[in-house]
């Protein structure tokens, strides 16, 4: 990747930002761990997976699946911007005249599974994998799930299944943000050393920064890591990235801020000065 | 055609749609991973990743057969085929074994007498008990070639004397007999006993019809409100909890209907039933012929 590619993407990721943290009013939305996955998200639609407009039918096309789905503003935003989604549609956030909510679902043009259950989505991606594979294609199969995600028995259960069938053309994501709701995973449930953990289980492993284009570049397309493993990438993230008021803080998980929180959080995006937040209406789900 | 391993081999060879999937259950598609090859999928002992998979099959234009016991593919792996399979209508077809009085000795672990009742609250979910291996055998390609996902309870014993009639419909019970005074309903392996109990009241002057419910959603309306306009009582026989079966099914549609007639239900009431062979467990738990018979009388006895 040159650096003209690597502005453009940075560009693209503050605009998706943008649109985020536009939906964390009016309701709000699960903004943290929307900011954390952005630049992977803007990265494999704009550099990695064959999906466009075009072939969204397309039994040969890549497919990814959100499996933490509540980072689904990640997704309205990006497919934005590369036109699978109008502008205008952002407005019926949570408005029962379109399918724009919480998790995401299959009324979303590119959106391939519905979600929000955790621990479901590695499964589906390995069926789809399967068949794939059956019918002798050579597409990726990528599947996002969060870390707290790795809590839930299921994921680990398809992993092994993964590895007892060599699912080299199927690569899991963590989009490794140290938090799980309102709390950080290593106080609650402990999950490093992750590699070891995947690597136990029999997959190829690499961690890498979630939000560093090159890196994310030059991982992806290595894939497939070798022709008889599952891939694992974690993607060592911040949550909330991009809003220094909210990164990091455990409280930050769903927000719904006020019209003038969301004007003062667009402009601390664009590093012009720090967003005075003073709601405290800080909604735990 | 006269086992359902002949069957699924014949529909899997001969049409590439199909993918068979056992949670390392494989008592009865042994003789299928040579022939199917990679179109034959053990996931080992994961009921909700070989759910999940079998929807992500299904997304790819496949139509799994998916199996295992039913206890642990309808309740362990519950969620994966409401959430993955129910919410995207995927045609799943999910084969159960051993399920109701048919785990025998295995204990109260292994027994599925509420998949019934969960697994037709699952919206499009179709929900099918066959009375023995020959009526199974007529409803499985019906079934298998719906577009929509379905539940079958496996059912392999032998067929009794009584001859199903092979044409098979979705939402269609089977009407053995009519009756003036007493009509079973009835859904799957307890059918042979009902067929006992049957001539047992015929024996004592009763007019009994006897009803095979095989298509538990859709349900043959009909077929249940012809039998309270036409018997005095109606008996629903399960070998299920009484919540959330048969006996609420006929239930449901006499609040539809507006209809209020006197139903006996002979179910499992709030316990499970206490394990052994399958001979002793209908003894004690009073599902043989005989002691259906006997718990009717009594029963219309009390109402009369």
């Amino acid at each position: 990747m040159n650096k003209e590619k690597n502005m453009e993407l940075r560009e693209l990721a503050l605009r998706v930002r943008e649109h985020i943290v536009r939906l964390s009013t009016d309701g709000g939305c699960f903004i943290g761990a929307s900011l954390s996955c952005t630049d992977l998200v803007v990265y494999l639609y704009s550099e990695f997976l064959n999906v466009n407009k075009d072939n969204l039918d397309d039994p040969n096309r890549d497919y990814l699946f959100l499996s933490k789905g509540h980072d689904v503003p990640a997704l309205y935003g990006t497919f934005v911007e590369i036109g699978f989604l109008e502008k205008d549609r952002l407005k019926n956030h949570l408005k029962s005249n379109d399918h724009l909510y919480w998790h995401p679902n299959t009324n979303i043009p590119g959106i391939e599974f519905h979600s929000g259950s955790l621990g479901h989505l590695p499964s589906v991606a390995l069926g789809v994998a399967m068949d794939c594979r059956m019918r002798g294609q050579t597409n990726q199969i990528i599947v996002i799930t969060g870390d707290g995600e790795l809590n839930e028995g299921s994921v680990w259960e398809t992993i092994l299944v993964a590895s007892a069938y060599k699912m080299s053309n199927l690569t899991f994501v963590v989009d490794r943000n140290q938090f799980q709701a309102n709390i950080r995973t290593e106080e609650l449930i402990p999950l490093e050393s992750l590699e070891d953990k995947f690597s136990a289980f029999g997959c190829n492993v690499k961690r890498i920064d979630g939000h560093d284009f090159y890196a994310l570049d030059e991982t992806f397309k290595g894939l497939p890591f070798s022709n008889d493993k599952p891939n694992v990438i974690i993607c060592d993230t911040v949550r909330g990235k991009g809003l220094p008021s909210i990164e990091e803080q455990a409280l930050r998980w769903f927000c719904n801020f006020t019209h003038e929180e969301v004007d003062g959080l667009i402009k601390e995006l664009h590093g012009v000065e720090k967003a005075i937040i003073t709601s405290e209406k800080l909604v735990v789900r | 055609m006269n086992t359902y391993e002949e069957l699924i081999k014949k529909t899997a060879v001969e049409d590439e749609r199909y993918v068979v999937m056992t949670a390392e259950n494989r008592a009865i598609v042994r003789s299928l991973p040579p022939i199917l090859k990679e179109r034959f999928i053990d996931t080992g002992i994961t009921e909700q990743t070989m759910v999940g998979a079998a929807a992500g099959l299904a997304l790819r234009g496949r139509i799994p057969i998916i199996h295992a016991l039913a206890t642990f593919l309808t309740m362990r792996a519950f969620e994966f085929i409401r959430t993955d399979v129910g919410i995207a209508n995927l045609p799943v077809k999910l084969s159960s074994f051993v399920p109701g009085f048919l785990s025998d000795g295995n204990g109260p672990t292994h027994q599925a007498i509420e998949d019934v009742s969960i697994l037709r609250g699952i919206p499009g979910m179709q929900v099918f008990c066959p009375a023995d291996n020959e009526d199974m055998l007529a409803m499985l390609p019906t079934i298998w070639a719906s577009p929509h996902p379905s539940y079958v309870r496996i059912n392999t014993r032998p067929a009794t004397n009584f001859k199903h009639d092979p044409n098979f419909e979705i939402g269609k019970a089977e009407v053995v007999s009519k009756g003036t005074d007493i009509t079973i309903l009835v859904y799957g392996m307890l059918f042979e006993q009902a067929l006992i109990a049957k001539d047992l009241l015929e024996k004592d002057g009763l007019s009994v019809g006897l009803i095979n419910m095989r298509s538990l959603k859709p349900v043959d309306e009909k077929a249940i409100l012809d039998a309270a306009e036409n018997s005095s009582t109606l008996v629903t026989l399960e070998d299920h909890f009484k919540i959330g079966g048969l006996y609420t099914i006929v239930g449901e549609v006499f609040l539809k209907h507006k209809v209020m007639t006197n139903v006996v239900p002979l179910a499992l009431d709030e316990h499970w039933y206490r394990p052994g062979l399958l001979s002793e467990v209908l003894e004690y738990e009073g599902f043989t012929g005989a002691k259906i018979a006997g718990r009717i009388q009594k029963a219309v006895l009390v109402q009369s």
